[in-house]
Parts: structure tokens; C-alpha cells; sequence
């Protein structure tokens, strides 16, 4: 048994019982459910739209979705805006660090440990400072209420994390690879766009994936970059929402499974990604 | 580092390798080197300017004067200590320190235990368990501003689902959860743990899936039981892990912000209010910045702190 090396269970469970396992299918289920009741809540107000402050039933009645509705005219450009937004902070994110990664995994240049460990302290740097030193230079620099200002704020959410997990990756692609490009007459930069990122492509997407969730999740730097509405993503549209229009549970309930539509998308077609971001980026 | 003396040893790149003499070896090193240098350099830029510049900016500012009229004259004269004593001497200081202490220790414990033993669970086989395991994730991946706003509405006093279902099974129902301040705090750190439950099991598990299955199978020979097996071969196998999910997990809640806002913006009466949102309410509700970056500082401060621990576990994980 012990050959078998990659089994999913631990092998004293292996011999479990039917019986037991579908009790512990049962628990499972339960867990779930409890833990995902918040966004069945979410789902389930926003098809009650009229329910103003009152109790909301258990489950929706029919399909009412006029909630939907005026969400979307009042928050689908903020909607627009976050992609925007997070879609230009995914390409600074990969264009900034993953030839740094590159660079650091392989090229063992003096001063590189020095970065990696930078990089790792920069994670720990709370967004609020950031925000709080940022706002000044952005006035000086005409970047408040812009969409170069949010996105090359939001793409230091995910930059340090995206350079740490993919250089864990790059350090793995054999040097023999590299050289071999190189010998063939490519250039250094060829040989990172030809032979480098193909390689890493799990690692791209992964980071990509999560520089995406960072910049359509941020509200830290939405809030306190933005004076005006020129710039308003959905984070920062919903918690204004609250503020104006705590009777209309319906809409904001609507704008809010709007919002997280991305992360249930992302959740289903890349759940390994996922996963392996949430560990490799965090332990390694 | 074998790479830096197999590079400096080889020579230049490969290619003159075939060559007899290369031109001027040292001319083509440097030129390399710079042309790597390349690659690494816009991060390095970026990071110096949205990482390094705040920390500096903020220290600076820390000793400086802002006012609302501050952005209109663009003065910011500098005032020694006087925001330090100010934000010292503020009885709202040692409340928000205070409720930080609180909601990241209590949010840290709540969701490492449950996440641990969700992790456990999830060893067992079972029908759906890769699915179920991956759903499980959902409520860490929304924004979390979207939890804040759609607990709030669930622990509404009067019409929120959660009070009218213990009423239901009589258990009261008549909480007020968010609206009063001995009760605020523990129900933002009861929806934090909600929301890092996910993180926790997934990192957690994948380090129970580390552990060589050796031991348990050793363990069951010797008569083992389950607790005993878990306390002398589970939890010492995971502890770099552990220390890690800790770590981070700290990391993540002392400087939680979106959460707290959306779910009370601080309130009531200042029950929620933590470091983070202080900081916040300072710079960009007051706009005194010089008050804000103090207490920014101190934020970093305490996160430098555990940045030591997570660095050496880190340090021990790669050897």
C-alpha cells in the first residue's frame, strides 16, 4: 500500500465503512450548506426585490428581477469599471513580475536574495498606509479619479505575490532549456517570450487569476483614491448603495451576486488555479 | 547560489563557449549582466514606488501638519511629535488598539480551529468530497466588501434571517447584533471567521496531505487512538504549516478595513473601531493625514513584528 503515493485519503480511513462514508457525505453537505448560506441570502433577497425592510422569506417566490434591474442601471457602468479596472491591473501585474521572476529564478544575480526577501516583506505592508502615502503623490501626480491611478494601485495587490509564486515555479525549468534557446541564436528576451512563459503558463494563469480577484475585490484603494464618480467600481458603488438606499435590500442584494459572479465563474473553471494559488503563494 | 559561481565560471553566455577567445570578456559580462538586470528592474522600480515610497512617505508625514486646507495651499508645515502626543493622548487610540487585539486574536482562533478540523474531515473519502472542498472556497473568494454588506442585512435586530430563526427555535432572536456596542465587535469577528474558514482549510489540508502516511499506518499498528494520533503525529508533522496559515492569517485581519465598514463603518459609538479603520476615519474622514500616518506606522510596527515570524518560518520551509 505504502506504493501508492498520491491517494487523495489518509489510509487509515481508506477501509471505512459505506455506511460511515456516506454519513460523512451527509456532514459534508452540512457543512456546506452552513457555510454558504450567506450567499444563498444574497441570491434569495435579490429576487425579492420589494421586500423594502421587511423579513425576507425563506425562498423566492418567482423569478422577480427587478431587483437585477435596477441594479444594472444604476451599478452596470461601476460593473464595467471593475473590469476595466482589473483587467488593466492583471496586464501591469504580469508584465512587471514575471520577468522578474524570471530574472530572479534563474540569472543569480548578485542581490537577489535581497529581493525576493523585499518582495516577501512587501506583502506585509498594510493597504491603508499605502493608500494613506499614495493619496498625496497621486494628487501632485493628477493621478486621483483615474483609471491608470486604480489600476497601477490595484496591481500592487497582486505583484509580489504573482513574482514570489511564479518564481517558485521558474526556478524548476532546467537551465539546459535556457541554453539551449540561447545557443539556437535566440535572444534573452526571445527565449523569456518563447520558451519561459510557455513553460510557466500554469504559474501565468494562476497569477493572473489571483491579481484578477485582488483588483475586482479592492475597495481600499477604490475608496480613497476616488473624490469624484469618474471612477467608481462596483466594491465602492455597493457600499454607497448601503448608505443611500438601506430600503432597497432587493437592489443591493442584486449588485452584490453580481459582484461575485466573477469569483463563482473563476471558482468553476479554474478550481485547480485556485487551489494551487491559495497554498503556493502562501507557503512557498 | 551554485548558479551565481557556475555563471561567473562559465564565462560569458554559452554561445562564445564554442568561440576560442572571446573579444573582452569582461566588457561582454557587464553588458549581460545588464541586459538581466532588464528583466528584474520594473519591478524592482514598482515596488520601490508603490511599497518603499509609502513606508518612507509615511513616516515623514507622521511628523507633519495636515489640515482640509493642507490640499489647497499645499502646505504641510512639520510639528515635531505633536501628532504623536495627539493620537496618544486620544482615548479613541487605545479603544481602537484594543479592539484590534481582540478581533485578531479572536478571528485568528475561530477560524483556525474550525478550519483545522474541516481540513481533518476532509481526509476521510467520501462521495463529493473534492466538490464540496472546492465550494468551500466561495465565501473567501467575494469581495469582501459583498460579505460585509450581505451579513449585515443577515444580522439585522428586526428583519434580519438570523434573529428570526432563533426566535423560531426559541432561542431569543431579539440580538442586537450589529447595533449595540457590547455585541458589534464579536459579531465582525464572528463574520471574519466565517470569511477566513476557507483559507484556513485549504492550506491546512494541503499539509495534512504532506504528512508520510507511514506514521499513521505505525500509529495504528501500535493501538493508537484517534486523539492520541492527532496530537503526537498530525499536529507536529503540520507545524510549519501552521505557523504559516497563523502568520498570514494575522497578517490579513490586523489590517482589515472593507469588512468593518461595510458591516458597521466603526460604529456604534466607536465599539468596531480598530486600528485599521482609525486609520482611515483619520486620514481621509478628518483629513489629518499627519494623525493617520502615526497610527499607520503603528500598524506597521506590529505586522513588522510578525513579518520576523513568518520570514524564519518561511527560512526553515525552503531548507
Amino acid at each position: 500500500m505504502a506504493s501508492t503515493v498520491r491517494t487523495p485519503a489518509a489510509p487509515t480511513r481508506t477501509t471505512g465503512r459505506p455506511k460511515r462514508r456516506w454519513g460523512a457525505m451527509a456532514f459534508g453537505i452540512l457543512v456546506l450548506c452552513v457555510m454558504l448560506f450567506p450567499l444563498y441570502w444574497m441570491v434569495n433577497t435579490a429576487l425579492q426585490p420589494e421586500s423594502g425592510l421587511l423579513e425576507v422569506d425563506p425562498v423566492p417566490h418567482g423569478l422577480d428581477l427587478s431587483g437585477f434591474r435596477s441594479a444594472l442601471t444604476d451599478q452596470g457602468g461601476n460593473l464595467l469599471t471593475s473590469l476595466a479596472v482589473a483587467l488593466g491591473a492583471v496586464a501591469i501585474c504580469l508584465a512587471v513580475s514575471a520577468p522578474a521572476a524570471y530574472g530572479l529564478a534563474q540569472f543569480g544575480l548578485r542581490g537577489t536574495r535581497t529581493i525576493v526577501f523585499g518582495t516577501l516583506i512587501t506583502q506585509m505592508v498594510p493597504g491603508i498606509v499605502i493608500a494613506n502615502a499614495l493619496y498625496s503623490a497621486y494628487v501632485d501626480l493628477g493621478l486621483v479619479n483615474s483609471y491608470a491611478g486604480l489600476m497601477l494601485a490595484d496591481a500592487s495587490l497582486g505583484i509580489p505575490f504573482a513574482i514570489v509564486l511564479m518564481r517558485s515555479f521558474m526556478v524548476a525549468i532546467p537551465r539546459e532549456v535556457i541554453e539551449a534557446a540561447e545557443v539556437d541564436g535566440a535572444g534573452r528576451f526571445r527565449t523569456f517570450v518563447r520558451v519561459v512563459l510557455p513553460m510557466s503558463r500554469n504559474s501565468l494563469i494562476t497569477a493572473g487569476l489571483f491579481a484578477f480577484l485582488y483588483a475586482w475585490s479592492d475597495f481600499m484603494f477604490a475608496l480613497t483614491l476616488n473624490t469624484t464618480d469618474d471612477v467608481k467600481p462596483i466594491t465602492l458603488g455597493i457600499y454607497q448603495y448601503i448608505g443611500a438606499h438601506v430600503g432597497d435590500w432587493g437592489s443591493v442584494m442584486a449588485a452584490s451576486v453580481l459582484s461575485a459572479i466573477p469569483a463563482a465563474v473563476l471558482l468553476v473553471l479554474s478550481q485547480k488555479y485556485i487551489a494551487a494559488g491559495i497554498t503556493g503563494g502562501s507557503v512557498k | 547560489m551554485s548558479t551565481t559561481t557556475a555563471a561567473a565560471t562559465a564565462g560569458p553566455a554559452p554561445v562564445t563557449k564554442k568561440a576560442a577567445k572571446p573579444p573582452n570578456p569582461a566588457r561582454i559580462r557587464r553588458r549581460r549582466r545588464l541586459a538581466q538586470w532588464g528583466f528584474i528592474a520594473p519591478a524592482v522600480i514598482f515596488m520601490a514606488l508603490f511599497f518603499g515610497y509609502p513606508l518612507v512617505r509615511n513616516i515623514v508625514m507622521s511628523f507633519q501638519d495636515y489640515s482640509p486646507s493642507t490640499f489647497f495651499t499645499g502646505e504641510s508645515p512639520f510639528n515635531g511629535t505633536d501628532n504623536w502626543s495627539n493620537v496618544f493622548n486620544d482615548e479613541l487610540f487605545g479603544k481602537a488598539l484594543w479592539h484590534t487585539i481582540l478581533f485578531t486574536i479572536g478571528s485568528l482562533i475561530g477560524q483556525f480551529c474550525v478550519g483545522l478540523g474541516l481540513a481533518v474531515f476532509f481526509t476521510r473519502r467520501f462521495p463529493l468530497n473534492g466538490v464540496l472542498r472546492s465550494l468551500i472556497l466561495l465565501p473567501w473568494l467575494v469581495p469582501m466588501v459583498v460579505s460585509g454588506v450581505v451579513w449585515r442585512r443577515i444580522l439585522d435586530q428586526d428583519t434580519g434571517v438570523l434573529n428570526s430563526f432563533l426566535g423560531t427555535i426559541g432561542l431569543g432572536g431579539d440580538t442586537p447584533w450589529l447595533t449595540s456596542t457590547s455585541m458589534a465587535l464579536i459579531s465582525v469577528i464572528l463574520v471574519n471567521i466565517w470569511i477566513g474558514i476557507p483559507f484556513n482549510m485549504v492550506i491546512l489540508y494541503g499539509g495534512l496531505q504532506e504528512v508520510p502516511k507511514e506514521l499513521y499506518e505505525a500509529a495504528s499498528l501500535d493501538g493508537a487512538s484517534a486523539w492520541r494520533t492527532f496530537r503526537s503525529i498530525t499536529l507536529p508533522m503540520l507545524r510549519p504549516v501552521i505557523t504559516v496559515v497563523l502568520v498570514l492569517g494575522f497578517m490579513s485581519t490586523v489590517k482589515i478595513l472593507d469588512l468593518i465598514l461595510a458591516l458597521t463603518d466603526g460604529g456604534p459609538a466607536d465599539s468596531t473601531q480598530t486600528l485599521g479603520t482609525l486609520t482611515y476615519q483619520n486620514s481621509f474622514v478628518q483629513l489629518d493625514f499627519g494623525a493617520g500616518a502615526v497610527v499607520g506606522n503603528i500598524l506597521i510596527l506590529i505586522s513588522a513584528v510578525f513579518a520576523v515570524f513568518y520570514l524564519r518560518a518561511n527560512r526553515n520551509e525552503g531548507k
